[in-house]
C-alpha cells in the first residue's frame, strides 16, 4: 500500500469521525430550535419564504400530516422537473441547442432526481441544456436529499418522545442550515482547482493532432458540489466524477468523497444527542462504519491484484487499470467507490462494469443493506428498521419484551419494520426475474454472462436502493429500462420511508417503560455485534442466490484461469 | 388542497434560492476569482486553444508521446472516436469478456512493433488499458518513459533532452502526498512541440 493511499484514506476518515459529532450536535441544535450562529443570516428569509407559502413552522404535524407533506412535494417536484425536461428546446440557457427530452427519459430522469437516485438514462453534455442541468435537476438535487432528511429528523424526534415536527420547515431548514453553506463552501474549492462554472458555450479545441476537440463546460463545480453533498450522486457528463471536467484532482477527489458522507454519519451522533442515548447511536454508527472498511478492502485488493487474464499478458505491474484514472490509482479509486457505495451517492470515478466480482458484491453489499450510514436521515432509518427486527429476534430468543429507547416494541412495529425490509428485496428481485424474462430486459444486457445477469442485476438494485450508479454497459436508455427502473426507484423511495414513519408514530403513542435489569441493553459490544450479525444473515438469506449466479459464478470463472 | 399549495408556494421559494442564486452567484463570483479554471482551463498557443488543460486529446504519430486508449464513441455514428469531450464514457468491458483481452493483446503488440528494444515486462497496465472517462489527460511516469526511444527515432531529440521533457510534464503528489507523480500527455506534446520549433 503506498503513502499516497494511506494519506488520502487516513484524511478522509479523520475528517469525517472529526466532523461526526461537532456536526451531529449543530443539527441537533438547529432541529430543536436552539440558537445557532447561522441565525442571523438565514431565519429571515425562511421566516419569509414560510409566511408567503402560509405556513407555520412552529405547528407540529402527526406522521400521517408529515408523511403526505414528503409525497405531495415530491410529486410536484417530480411532475414540474418532468415537463420543464419536454420542455428543454423553448426554456433558455440552452447554448448547445439540445431538443426537448422524450418522454420516457423525461419519466426516468424527474423520478429518479426527485427519490435522490439519480440514475441516469443519458450523457448529461449531449442531452441537457443548462437550465435543465442547473435549475431543473439542480435544484432537485438539492430538495430531494432535503426532504428525506426532513423524514429522518422526523423519525428521530419521534424517538426522543417529542413532536414530530413541521415538514415544511424542517425541508428548508436542511437545504439552508446544512447544504447550501457546506455547497458555496465545496463548490468554490472545486472551482479553485480546476473544474469549469460558467454559462459559455462548450470550448472549442483545435488539437495538438490536428483536429478538432468540443470541451463541454457550464455551471459543473455548483452541480458536483451539492451532487454529493446530498448523496445525490448526478454526472454532469456521462462519465460522472471519472471525468476531469468534473473532478480533476486527488484532492477534489478527497473533498467529493468527504462531501458524501459528512451529513449520514452525523446523524447518527444527531440521534444520539437528540435522544439523551449517545451510546446506542455510537453502537449503530460502528457497526456501520465495519461495514465501511470491510467494504473498502473487498473493493481495494482484489483490483490492486488485478486481473488474472489481463496478468498473463506479462505486463508491468498487476492493477486493473480498465475504467480507472491515471490521477487517482486504485487507493484513490476504491476509497470513493466505497464511499459512494456506502452513501448512496451513485457517483462514480471508475467503470463498475469493468470491476472484478469481488468489489462488484461489495458494491451490491452496498445496495442491499442501504445503511452503511446510508444517505443523509434515510440510512439512519434504514439502520433504525434492522435495529428493531434485531430487537424482536433477540427478545424471542431470551424470553423478554424487546424494548427500544423506553419503547416496548411489539407486534405492530415489527410488521411494520419487516414490510419495510421487504419491499427492497421484492422490487429487486421481481424486477430482476422480470427483466431477464423477457425479450425487452434480455435486450438490455452488454457484456456476456454472466455478467449479462449483473449487470441487470446491478439496475433494479440500484434504482431500488436509490443508489443511481450503474454497471454501464447496460443499454439503460431502453424505453423497458426507463420505465421499469422509474417505477423501482419510487417504490424504493416512498413504500419505506412511509412504513418507518408509521413506526415512529406507533412508538409515539406507547407510554414509556422504565428501564430495569431485565431491559435488555441496546448498545455496547455484544449488542453491536448481534445486530452486525442480523443484517448479515437477513441480508445473505435474501440475496445469496442471485449473487451467487452473476459475480460469484464470475468469479469462479476468473480464478480457474490462474489455476490452470 | 392546502397541502397542494403549501407545497407549490414552498418548492417556488426554494427554487428562487436553490435553483438560480445558488449557481448563478457562484457562477458570477468563479467568473471574477478564477476566470482561467472556471472557463475550463483553455490552453492558448498563438491566439488559438489548443487545449482544455485537464481534458486528454488522442494522440498517434510517432513523433508524440501517446496517451491512455479511449474508448469513447461517435454520438452521430457510434463508431470509435478516441477523445470525444461530447460523449465522456469508459469501455464498460468486463473482466472476462473476450473483446478486453482481444484490445489489450492488440494494444501490446502495436506498442512492441513501433518501440524500438521495448520489452512487454516493462509496459505498464495504464498505457494499455483503456480509462475511465475516455478523456484522461494523464499516464504514469513509467508509460511516458518507455515511449522515449520511438520519439526520440520519429523526433531526432535525444534521450536525455525527452528524459527532460517528461520531467518538467510531470505533475503530483498534490501536496506531496495525494495521488502519484502522473505525466499529462497534452502538456507533454505540448513541450515537446516547443522543443523542435526552437531546434
Amino acid at each position: 500500500m503506498s503513502v499516497s493511499t494511506i494519506a488520502t484514506w487516513t484524511v478522509v476518515f479523520a475528517t469525517l469521525a472529526i466532523t461526526a459529532k461537532p456536526l451531529g450536535e449543530y443539527m441537533s441544535r438547529v432541529f430543536s430550535g436552539s440558537p445557532t450562529i447561522l441565525d442571523r443570516l438565514f431565519t429571515p428569509f425562511e421566516n419569509a419564504l414560510l409566511m408567503w407559502a402560509g405556513v407555520d413552522g412552529s405547528v407540529n404535524m402527526s406522521a400521517v400530516q408529515y408523511g403526505t407533506a414528503f409525497v405531495v412535494v415530491n410529486l410536484v417536484w417530480m411532475l414540474i422537473s418532468y415537463a420543464a425536461l419536454r420542455l428543454q428546446a423553448i426554456l433558455p440557457f440552452n447554448p448547445e441547442h439540445f431538443s426537448g427530452v422524450n418522454p420516457y427519459l423525461a419519466f426516468n430522469t424527474a423520478a429518479s432526481f426527485t427519490t435522490n437516485t439519480n440514475w441516469q438514462a443519458y450523457s448529461g453534455e449531449n442531452t441537457m441544456s443548462y437550465f435543465s442541468q442547473f435549475a431543473n435537476l439542480g435544484f432537485l438535487q438539492f430538495v430531494a436529499p432535503a426532504s428525506g432528511a426532513a423524514v429522518g429528523i422526523a423519525f428521530v424526534r419521534g424517538l426522543a418522545g417529542r413532536p414530530l415536527g413541521n415538514f415544511w420547515s424542517d425541508l428548508v431548514k436542511v437545504c439552508t442550515r446544512l447544504l447550501l453553506p457546506l455547497a458555496v463552501i465545496v463548490a468554490l474549492i472545486l472551482v479553485a482547482s480546476g473544474v469549469p462554472e460558467t454559462l459559455a458555450a462548450y470550448l472549442r479545441v483545435h488539437t495538438l493532432a490536428g483536429g478538432t476537440q468540443i470541451v463541454p463546460r457550464g455551471p459543473i463545480a455548483t452541480w458536483e458540489a451539492i451532487a454529493h453533498l446530498g448523496q445525490n450522486g448526478g454526472g454532469f457528463t456521462g462519465a460522472n466524477s471519472a471525468n476531469p471536467l468534473e473532478n480533476p484532482t486527488p484532492v477534489t477527489n478527497i473533498v467529493l468523497t468527504i462531501a458524501m458522507g459528512l451529513l449520514p454519519v452525523a446523524f447518527f451522533p444527531f440521534m444520539g444527542s437528540m435522544t439523551g442515548r449517545p451510546r446506542v447511536s455510537w453502537t449503530l454508527f460502528f457497526v456501520a462504519s465495519v461495514f465501511a472498511l470491510g467494504m473498502l478492502a473487498m473493493i481495494y485488493f482484489p483490483e490492486h491484484l488485478g486481473n488474472p487474464r489481463l496478468n498473463a499478458l506479462g505486463l508491468d505491474g498487476t492493477a486493473n487499470m480498465v475504467g480507472k484514472e491515471v490521477r487517482f490509482g486504485i487507493g484513490g479509486t476504491s476509497i470513493f467507490e466505497t464511499a459512494t457505495m456506502s452513501f448512496t451517492t451513485g457517483s462514480v470515478v471508475s467503470a463498475h462494469d469493468s470491476y472484478l466480482p469481488l468489489p462488484q458484491i461489495a458494491f451490491f453489499l452496498g445496495m442491499f443493506l442501504n445503511l452503511v450510514f446510508g444517505g443523509a436521515g434515510v440510512g439512519l432509518l434504514n439502520m433504525l428498521m434492522l435495529v428493531l427486527l434485531t430487537v424482536f429476534l433477540v427478545g424471542l430468543m431470551v424470553g423478554r419484551t424487546p424494548e427500544f429507547m423506553g419503547k416496548k416494541i411489539e407486534a405492530r412495529e415489527v410488521s411494520l419494520a419487516a414490510l419495510a425490509f421487504l419491499i427492497h428485496p421484492f422490487l429487486i428481485l421481481v424486477g430482476t426475474a422480470i427483466a431477464v424474462a423477457t425479450p425487452p430486459g434480455q435486450a438490455g444486457a452488454f457484456n456476456p454472462a454472466p455478467q449479462g445477469l449483473t449487470e441487470i442485476l446491478y439496475a433494479f438494485t440500484s434504482a431500488a436502493a436509490n443508489n443511481g450508479s450503474a454497471l454501464g454497459g447496460l443499454a439503460s436508455s431502453l424505453p423497458f429500462y426507463e420505465i421499469a427502473l422509474g417505477i423501482v426507484m419510487i417504490l424504493g423511495r416512498y413504500a419505506s420511508v412511509m412504513a418507518m414513519l408509521l413506526v415512529v408514530a406507533s412508538l409515539l403513542a406507547k407510554k414509556p417503560v422504565p428501564e430495569t435489569a431485565g431491559t435488555m441493553p441496546t448498545h455496547g459490544l455484544l449488542f453491536g455485534g448481534i445486530l452486525f450479525g442480523a443484517i448479515l444473515i437477513l441480508n445473505a438469506l435474501t440475496f445469496l442466490p442471485i449473487i451467487a449466479m452473476g459475480p460469484l459464478v464470475q468469479h469462479f470463472l476468473l480464478a480457474s484461469v490462474q489455476a490452470r | 388542497m392546502n397541502v397542494l399549495r403549501r407545497a407549490l408556494a414552498v418548492t417556488l421559494g426554494l427554487w428562487v434560492l436553490f435553483g438560480l442564486a445558488y449557481p448563478l452567484v457562484i457562477t458570477g463570483v468563479s467568473g471574477i476569482v478564477f476566470p482561467y479554471q472556471a472557463a475550463a482551463s483553455p490552453v492558448v498557443v498563438n491566439g488559438r486553444v489548443v487545449a482544455a488543460a485537464n481534458v486528454g486529446q488522442e494522440f498517434t504519430a510517432m513523433d508524440q508521446f501517446w496517451g491512455r486508449p479511449s474508448a469513447t464513441v461517435s454520438l452521430t455514428t457510434g463508431k470509435p472516436q478516441p477523445y470525444n469531450a461530447e460523449n465522456s464514457a469508459p469501455s464498460n468491458l468486463g473482466p472476462t469478456n473476450p473483446v478486453l483481452i482481444e484490445h489489450v493483446r492488440g494494444r501490446i503488440a502495436h506498442l512492441l512493433a513501433t518501440t524500438p528494444g521495448l520489452k512487454r515486462d516493462q509496459i505498464p497496465p495504464d498505457l494499455v488499458e483503456s480509462s475511465g472517462s475516455g478523456l484522461d489527460p494523464d499516464i504514469s511516469v513509467q508509460a511516458a518513459l518507455i515511449q522515449i526511444p520511438r520519439v526520440a527515432k520519429a523526433t531526432g531529440l535525444t534521450s536525455a533532452r525527452l528524459r527532460a521533457l517528461v520531467a518538467t510534464a510531470t505533475q503530483g503528489p498534490d501536496f506531496g502526498l495525494f495521488g502519484k507523480p502522473v505525466v499529462n500527455v497534452v502538456a507533454l506534446n505540448l513541450a515537446l512541440e516547443r522543443a523542435l520549433r526552437k531546434r
